[in-house]
């Protein structure tokens, strides 16, 4: 349980010396209690003292770390139950699985895969997180982690609740800091042995909430601190409210041995059902998500959901105003006008590519929002369209004064005209239709 | 160690509200769906078993809608220049809780048609099925203004779920609730405080907060869905807190949403472009995975496109009900 105020403050030296950058020991505590300051601000703080106040000082979700090259994962250290209060910290894991039981050479071609999988949104790349390993039992999983480790870079998950099959695949892949999954009640000395061996993380798996406490404790009694939890419910239903009472539970009543992230695996009959439950374990508090497939079709909607879902919530991402160049324009180029939100702006970039005719871009501030919250928020009007266009240089890059604007905000096609003194073509409401439009008007 | 369920009290519940009228009640229904009583977060059973499952309305466009994705062309195209069949599709093969009728045909920048022709598309529907109805109207404030009256009296008495009172034009749609016994969507942009003001302005008008359900403006997976989720979890928290302004159930539009995403809408070989796999899956499970984010948020009633992407979403709240 958390500490109250008097309760850290029966631990402070009570001489009022200042030095922790407030005046009185007793508001040191409540600052601490708060969570706003930490211990160590205080310098007179006896050895005795700070072992005592450390574990309330701890935060409630540990942070743990899967894997020791350029792509290790950090997971966990969430502070809040709803993204409104605060930005998630720790994007949810995608691992993607596969079975020891296939000959070496497809493990190597799979495990290149899932490494290679990628996809643009917004601008950037996204794709999976982690090589989940299957033991399938039939002596092979020591080689199958083994030429799955030297596939890429990609952090494994080794699954298998046999000891000694755990151990030979954490001699095969070396280091490398995987997540072994899992400890069990049958084998959690063991496996908690093996971790603390080679320094790994380890996921338990338990029957229950209750279960899953006491084996949690038992690994932390054993000395191993980076865990990942599993309740051991696949069914959805079941699974959100295992993983609401795990988030709960650490945040709210400070119970360390839930106080780390979690691990789910969406089942389902189809790729298609399966990726739909991967979305219901993201969008609520699943610490890593293990799937069996790499098709695009059931990928794509997982890390749309984890991108949308930790997002912040309080900073829309933005690209740079001014003029973007799509392709490579020239003086003839067609220019187009839209906003600074990043969604925004790579809609209408990909559909412009599409197009295959080389365009300016005239970018508008508008903090981040969308053509029409701008227009309604009244940061994308005449006026500050007009601006863009005298500051973005524009007029020095071509040899017209023609500029197409969303045909979202077609309304204010002659106020911008007036301010700016240049032709306004009102273009299509979605730019999916920017292609055909360019074609209407004779741009190729 | 002992382990103790984290179970959280909440000193309020939100409302419950029935949509449809049988016989005895003086509507023609033969089934009435009922939402709300949630009285804790979305399907947290080990608190509160949630007393009314959310459902799903199916859209019914009055006219043959314009540049629909092969997808939904293959669904619907054999019914969608008829409403009352089309509606008949939905409930019958496709098992749809209620319809949602959305008189597109009205509007002055399309078809333009009247009120007594838009009334004639809500008869038929109405007659064709008896699950309760969704009466949305085209979008623009004036038209609308003319057409609802009209419809809700060719309604009377069916309790309908009638679209949509914002803030600048909520009088006509809740005089219309409060004359023929229908239930309102109280709609704002993804605003709490502008969503309470639109409550307290119909409720002003002596519109019952049981006759209410509350909707947000909705955006896509990866087109804004977040914001809708956390307005939706927000408005939720209020709620069970007691701000009886936000106390009602929830409406999502997802398939309209969805159908306008890139990833719904590109078809088989502009998709693999991006090598994103066929259109068909990947534009049913769009449309499921933000209907599936939207039941976290709380949502009861969700209206829906695919017939494919609605059974996933039934069968994902069998299985978050259980
Ligand atoms: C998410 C959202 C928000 C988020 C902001 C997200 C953001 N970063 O912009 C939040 C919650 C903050 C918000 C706030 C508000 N919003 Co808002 N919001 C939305 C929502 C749901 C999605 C917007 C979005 O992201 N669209 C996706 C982007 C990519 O679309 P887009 O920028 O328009 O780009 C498309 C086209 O315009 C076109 N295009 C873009 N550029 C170009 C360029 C050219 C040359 C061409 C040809 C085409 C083109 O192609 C793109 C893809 O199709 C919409 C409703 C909806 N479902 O659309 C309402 C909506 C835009 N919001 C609206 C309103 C009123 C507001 C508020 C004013 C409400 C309020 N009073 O609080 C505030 C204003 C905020 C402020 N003061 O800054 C209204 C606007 C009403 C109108 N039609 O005028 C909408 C339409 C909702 C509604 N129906 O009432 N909003
Ligand atoms: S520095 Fe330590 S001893 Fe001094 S006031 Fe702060 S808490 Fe008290």
């Amino acid at each position: 349980m958390a500490l109250s105020a008097i309760e850290i403050y029966q631990h402070l030296p009570k001489t009022n010396c200042g030095d922790c950058g407030v005046p009185t020991c007793l508001a040191f505590a409540m600052k601490l209690a708060q969570k706003q300051a930490s211990l160590d601000e205080c310098p007179h703080i006896g050895e005795e003292a700070a072992a005592a106040l450390d574990s309330a000082a701890a935060p409630p979700m540990a942070t743990i770390t899967i894997g020791d090259s350029s792509k290790a994962l950090k997971l966990g250290g969430e502070t809040v139950l709803f993204r409104h209060e605060e930005r998630f910290h720790h994007p949810c894991g995608i691992a993607i699985e596969v079975s020891s039981d296939l000959p070496a050479d497809e493990v190597t071609a799979k495990a290149k895969e899932i490494n290679e999988l990628e996809y643009e949104r917004v601008g950037d790349m996204y794709g999976v997180d982690l090589v989940a390993v299957r033991d399938a039992g039939n002596g092979s999983f020591g080689e199958a982690a083994r030429v799955a480790a030297e596939a890429g870079d990609l952090p494994l998950i080794l699954m298998s609740d046999d000891p000694s099959a755990m151990g030979a695949a954490l001699e095969a892949v070396g280091s490398g800091k995987p997540l072994i999954y899992a400890a069990t009640a049958g084998n959690i000395q063991e496996m908690a042995a093996l971790a603390k061996e080679h320094s790994c993380p380890l996921a338990i798996r338990a029957e229950g909430l209750e279960e899953l406490a006491s084996l949690s404790g038992q690994a932390l009694e054993a000395g191993v601190e980076d865990l990942v939890l599993d309740a051991g419910a696949r069914e959805a239903g079941q699974v959100l409210q295992n993983e609401t009472a795990i988030r709960r539970a650490a945040l709210n009543k400070k119970v360390r041995e839930l106080g780390f992230p979690t691990i789910a695996f969406p089942v389902g009959d189809s790729v298609v059902e399966k990726s739909l439950q991967a979305c219901n374990c993201i969008a609520k508090y699943a610490g890593i998500v293990v799937v069996d497939f790499t098709d695009a079709v059931g990928i794509l909607p997982m890390l749309t959901t984890r991108l949308n879902i930790y997002t912040d919530p309080q900073r829309p991402p933005q690209v740079p105003p001014g003029v973007h160049e799509i392709g490579e324009p020239g003086p003839d180029s067609p220019v187009l006008c839209t906003t600074n939100f990043s969604l925004t702006y790579y809609i209408v970039e990909g559909d412009v590519s599409a197009s295959k005719v080389p365009v300016w871009v005239v970018v508008v501030d508008t903090e981040g929002t969308s053509v029409l919250t701008a227009w309604a928020a009244e940061d994308f009007t005449a006026e500050t369209i007009a601006a863009a266009i005298e500051s973005s240089g524009i007029e020095e890059k071509v040899n017209h004064k023609n500029i197409v604007i969303p045909g979202g905000v077609a309304v204010l096609s002659g106020k911008t005209e007036e301010e700016s003194g240049w032709n306004v073509i009102v273009g299509p409401r979605e730019s999916s239709g920017i292609p055909s439009f360019f074609r209407q008007q004779g741009f190729s | 160690m002992s382990f103790e369920m984290p179970v959280e009290t909440w000193p309020a519940a939100v409302s419950t509200v029935t949509l449809g009228a049988t016989a005895e009640q003086g509507g023609t229904r033969t089934s009435t769906v009922t939402v709300g009583g949630e009285a804790t977060l979305p399907f947290l059973n080990f608190e509160q078993e949630t007393p009314n499952r959310p459902v799903i309305a199916m859209e019914v466009f009055d006219e043959q809608p314009s540049e629909w994705p092969a997808p939904l062309e293959a669904a619907y195209s054999d019914v969608w220049g008829d409403p009352a069949q089309w509606a008949q599709k939905c409930v019958e093969e496709y098992g749809a809780d209620l319809i949602c009728l959305r008189l597109a045909s009205a509007d002055p920048e399309a078809t333009n048609a009247s009120p007594d022709e838009v009334a004639d598309h809500v008869r038929a529907v109405l007659e064709a099925v008896g699950v309760p109805l969704i009466i949305w109207g085209c979008g623009d404030y004036d038209k609308d203004n003319e057409i609802m009256p009209v419809c809700s009296q060719a309604a009377a008495g069916e309790r309908c779920l009638l679209g949509s009172a914002v803030e600048d034009n909520y009088k006509t749609i809740s005089a219309c609730a409060l004359a023929d016994k229908h239930v309102i969507i109280n709609e704002a942009p993804l605003d709490i405080n502008i969503q309470k003001q639109v409550t307290i302005l119909v409720t002003d008008m002596g519109v019952d907060p049981s006759d209410i359900i509350l909707y947000q403006t909705t955006g896509a997976l990866g087109y804004g869905v977040e914001y809708a989720f956390s307005i939706m979890e927000r408005t939720r928290l209020a709620a069970l807190g007691g701000d009886a302004m936000l106390g009602m159930p929830m409406l999502a539009v997802v398939g309209a949403e969805a159908w306008r995403s890139k990833e719904a809408r590109l078809s088989d070989e502009a998709g693999a472009e991006f090598g994103w796999g066929p259109q068909e899956p990947r534009s049913i499970l769009w449309e499921a995975a933000t209907a599936t984010i939207f039941l976290h948020g709380g949502c009861d009633i969700l209206t829906m496109w695919h017939p494919e992407a609605v059974a996933l979403v039934r069968r994902t709240i069998d299985e978050l009900m259980a």
